[in-house]
């Protein structure tokens, strides 16, 4: 394990705020102040923020359909997030993109997406500009399982191999696309396999282990850095939620989700061993959660109190001159 | 000032422009051609003859030959306007916009919008148009009407190689997301082009024949068949003011406005189909703020209501030509 106590504690710190803020998000959706629609990433977390652990301002990420999580792991703002979701003033975006597009080009965040598999096209669009600008940079897309069956996937995994894009796809795989098995949708049966097979390495990891995500992840990105080209990983872990919040959830077996939570929950595998590791102790971890809660609460009743757009807001931000 | 044809103009164009900007690189399918082969590296310089020569000049690095992958070229694209590139991406024909129209549609007009003003995407899309080739219902369309309906993405139609070359130079210092659409029937058509840069902006639309009698609106290839008419209508005592659009969005609703003021009658000539279109959209403009100048009705000279057909003879049928919209006007002037 090469991760100080100081790196530990940023990624617990990123996984448990993304937990606090979705299970909150899936609560206030439920209240039905929360307009449109909110997909939820936790289960999660460990993809997310093993992936990102290791990334500065000049890289730049590609999120999916379920973008919460990959914005907190880039280090989004909380309170700018919540107050997004609420379509309020001050949001990340204004109040005009919401969930499914929420985006902060700031922090090297490209948008979640509302059409599901077009953010790989435009995550090699961003490789494109780190490798002509020479920024340094790195572009990593994340792809869900159910996009990775859309052409824009394919045709952007072929351009990255042939301009030799410094590129990272993350294909988060949770078995379930919308409401359809993986198993069912993807024909091959392999993601991993099927990405390897345009050129360019791609491991299968265990998407609920944080440590096996970011060992994987950091041979990915230091090829990218040093100009050898786009890799990937396929990484499996369960979604806790449903497609969308408010899915009925009738096509998956009754007990699963508990299961999931029980025996192989992201956070509980990382707390295990760091503890067992005598890296960092209860209290410390205790407290990082606690943060996180009072974060998270603190971002729900800002954006409780924040106003809406005004009529002013409605045509601004369409072109920059026109 | 020396003669250019519309591909010089264009090709002068894009090479000023990455001589200015290190982030102006040019995407598209052979835009160099030859990529990967034993031939030529800059073989083709696009199936037009456009980007012929960039190559040479400017390298892989910044004239991009892409596979046959057009959702990937404009995603591409559009991720790199976003994150600090100005590229210039070319698809062969616009009717190929079926294959990638999401990464427009949803994606590189949406992005300013959708990220409350944080997105920049200075992304210009130069694509091909237009009947004559018999190239047929797949390679022939006019689809500026649809960019024009998006809110977001600015459209340019250039009807002559002057316009050509500065509403190009315009579109790639512009910090929007620009479609520029090339009658490929143009390609080989000279004006006075100068040699040094220079832009039009858009939103400015070109009165490039004057009368008082009769409006027509036209624009790219159009501008030349409603001069004509024009021409030809003078020979008979009718004055027909005609209006170049140069860019359909923006769009120049007061040089129409006051024009119609004038004359009291609109012709629009358009090579697109009717439905929902640039003439349809003027007309609409004209009955809604000039209907108490109108002295007659609008006419609207367009393709039918048909794909563009093959056979020689049934694509001069489909086209709109002078004779056609000299009928019009003198249905409206009686």
């Amino acid at each position: 394990m090469q991760l100080s106590r100081d790196d530990l504690r940023t990624a617990y710190r990123a996984m448990v705020t993304i937990r606090e803020f979705e299970e909150r998000v899936a609560v206030e959706f439920e209240t039905g102040d929360m307009p449109g629609f909110v997909h939820l990433y936790a289960g999660e977390e460990a993809i997310a923020v093993g992936a990102c652990l290791d990334l500065d301002e000049k890289d730049i990420i590609g999120s999916t359909h379920r973008g919460h999580g990959h914005c907190i792991a880039k280090g989004c703002d909380i309170q700018g997030m919540m107050l997004e979701l609420f379509g309020r003033k001050g949001g990340l975006c204004g109040g005009k993109g919401g969930s499914m597009h929420i985006a902060d080009l700031d922090r090297g965040m490209m948008g979640a997406n509302g059409i599901v598999g077009a953010g790989a096209p435009l995550i090699v669009g961003a490789g494109l500009t780190a490798k002509t600008l020479k920024t340094g940079g790195v572009a990593i897309g994340f792809v869900g399982d159910g996009a990775t069956n859309q052409g824009a996937v394919f045709e952007a995994m072929n351009l990255a191999v042939v301009l030799a894009l410094p590129v990272v796809f993350v294909f988060e795989n949770n078995y379930i696309g919308e409401a359809t098995g993986v198993d069912y949708a993807v024909g091959s049966g392999d993601i991993a396999a099927r990405a390897a097979a345009f050129g360019m390495p791609v491991d299968k990891v265990d998407g609920r282990d944080f440590f096996v995500v970011h060992e994987a992840m950091r041979g990915c990105i230091e090829r990218a850095r040093n100009g050898d080209g786009p890799s990937g990983i396929e990484a499996l872990s369960p979604r806790y939620y449903g497609h969308f919040q408010g899915d009925p959830q009738n096509y998956r077996g009754a007990d699963e989700v508990e299961r999931y939570r029980a025996e192989h929950d992201c956070l509980k595998i990382f707390r295990q061993r760091v503890i067992d590791a005598k890296l960092l102790g209860d209290d410390d971890l205790d407290a990082i959660r606690a943060e996180a809660k009072a974060l998270v609460d603190g971002a729900v009743a800002a954006a409780r109190a924040a106003p809406p757009p005004g009529p002013s807001d409605l045509m601004t931000d369409i072109y920059v001159n026109y | 000032m020396p003669q250019k044809t519309m591909r010089q103009a264009i090709n002068e164009a894009l090479r000023q422009e990455m001589e200015r900007d290190p982030r102006v690189v040019v995407i598209g399918e052979d835009v160099a051609g030859g990529a990967g082969l034993d031939g030529e590296a800059d073989a083709f310089g696009g199936v037009m003859g456009v980007t012929k020569g960039l190559y040479g000049q400017f390298g892989e690095g910044r004239v991009i030959d892409t596979p046959i992958s057009e959702t990937a070229i404009m995603g591409m694209a559009a991720g790199s306007a976003a994150t600090g590139l100005r590229p210039v991406a070319e698809l062969m024909f616009c009717d190929f916009m079926g294959v990638c129209f999401d990464q427009i549609l949803n994606q590189a007009a949406k992005f300013r919008y959708m990220f409350g003003g944080k997105a920049t995407t200075p992304l210009v899309v130069r694509t091909t148009y237009g009947a004559g080739l018999g190239a047929a219902a797949q390679h022939s369309q006019s689809l500026y009407g649809m960019f024009t309906a998006v809110p977001g993405i600015k459209c340019v139609v250039p009807s002559n190689a002057y316009d050509a070359k500065g509403l190009l130079i315009q579109a790639i210092r512009d910090d929007d997301p620009v479609i520029f659409f090339e009658h490929k029937m143009m390609y080989d058509l000279r004006d006075e082009v100068p040699d040094e840069a220079y832009t039009i902006p858009f939103g400015e639309a070109n009165i490039v024949h004057n009368g008082g009698d009769v409006t027509i609106v036209a624009l790219g290839n159009m501008v030349r068949v409603a001069v004509k008419a024009a021409e030809k209508l003078s020979e008979d005592g009718i004055g027909a003011e005609v209006i170049d659009l140069r860019t359909t969005s923006p769009l120049d609703e007061e040089t129409i406005l006051e024009s119609v003021e004038e004359t009291g009658r609109l012709v629009v000539v358009d090579e697109a189909n009717p439905r929902c279109g640039i003439a349809a959209d003027i007309s609409a403009l004209v009955a809604r703020e000039a209907f108490e100048m109108l002295k007659s009705p609008v006419r609207m000279v367009t393709a039918p209501h048909a794909p563009v057909p093959f056979a020689p003879e049934l694509e001069k049928l489909y086209l709109p030509n002078a004779d056609k919209v000299i009928a019009a006007v003198r249905e409206i002037i009686g």
